[in-house]
């Protein structure tokens, strides 16, 4: 049995109702079953978490690094897109 | 009664604790990473079964010895479990197909405790069988894939069915202790338990196109303390610390 045989996933985990899956780590499977089940024993032992997804890391598509300067790059001198010129009302205590 | 219930107690907990070491054996060394995580998981869960069995069974016993004791300091013949948790690890496919027979033992049996007369056995049974499930899941999926497989995965695993399926039959005992227990309402009918165990290794091994040995022949023993020759190996490690630092803990 060689490891890379076997396709490599990606391992998304709930770690509590309400919120959302995060991406925890990769590792290898023969199948999506068996995939869930080994993210069940590497990932959630230490009750990690309460939902698992696994995806085909063939199937997730990247951005390019090299695309970094136009992609990401402009939003750094758009403050105005961010809410924080506005007052908080006095008695407004969860913000 | 009681005597009864402490020498059914070690059963249960001995196969676990027994089990536990030898998949523990497998820590470091498993086929895949992934793999070696989920057999130590599984180790672990058994040794905390036998934990939770062996402590019950010294209280019943109330001769003052606790889970430690009885899992390190007795002699050979005093242990309880079965033939088949005891044999060496052998490849992958021996591993999988001793833990599937075991399972899926441990799943019907589990299952029915849950409502023993006997509390604290009822609900040590109802803890351990959420880890049971998972661990069939493990094992059967195991032997449909290996079965199922190549040419040497299907060679290997038949091979293992072939000389493990012997050491199976000793799961079950119907002896004395049994039936006092059942008719106590403390263990639920052990030939119900048996025929379900039956049922599902019948529908994995067909599914693994895997097939029975034609010779039935039943080894019998580990309820009485009549072991194979690798127990004694097992217990010189499991028991090494116990017996050169006497009490020690850490």
């Amino acid at each position: 049995m060689k490891n890379s045989d076997w396709p490599l996933w990606e391992v998304f985990v709930r770690s509590k109702q309400g919120l959302n899956h995060k991406h925890v780590g990769s590792l290898r499977a023969a199948d999506a079953e068996m995939a869930i089940e080994n993210a069940r024993d590497v990932y959630t032992r230490r009750s990690e978490g309460i939902s698992i997804w696994v995806i085909e890391s063939k199937n997730v598509h990247a951005s390019d690094p090299s695309d970094m300067d136009s992609l990401f790059e402009p939003a750094n001198t758009k403050v105005y897109r961010h809410p924080t010129f506005y007052d908080v009302p006095d008695g407004i205590t969860h913000m | 009664m009681k005597e009864h219930l402490f020498e059914y107690l070690l059963r249960l907990g001995d196969d676990s604790l027994i089990l536990g070491h030898r998949v523990s054996e497998w820590c470091g060394h498993g086929p895949i990473l992934e793999e070696d995580i989920a057999m130590t998981n599984i180790s672990l869960d058994l040794i905390g079964q036998a934990t939770s069995f062996l402590k019950y069974a010294g209280e019943i016993e109330g001769k003052g010895r606790d889970e430690d004791n009885l899992a390190f300091l007795r002699i050979e013949k005093e242990y309880k479990n079965s033939l088949l948790v005891e044999q060496n690890n052998g490849d992958f496919g021996v591993t999988m197909m001793r833990q599937f027979l075991f399972d899926a033992y441990r799943l019907p049996l589990f299952d029915a405790l849950q409502h023993s007369k006997d509390e604290q056995l009822a609900a040590i049974a109802e803890k351990s069988l959420k880890e049971t499930k998972y661990h069939y899941r493990h094992s059967a999926e195991w032997i449909i894939r290996l079965g199922d497989g190549t040419e040497e995965s299907h060679e290997r695993v038949q091979k293992a069915l072939n000389s493990l399926w012997r050491f199976a039959a000793d799961l079950f005992q119907a002896d004395e202790v049994e039936k006092a227990l059942e008719e106590a309402g403390i263990l639920p009918n052990m030939a119900d338990v048996k025929s379900e165990w039956l049922k599902n290794v019948q529908a994995v091994v067909s599914e693994a196109t895997l097939s029975f040995p034609d010779n039935n022949w039943e080894q019998h023993g580990g309820r009485n303390g009549k072991h194979t020759e690798y127990l004694g190996y097992l217990l010189a490690e499991l028991q090494y610390m116990q017996r050169t630092y006497p009490d020690m803990e850490w």
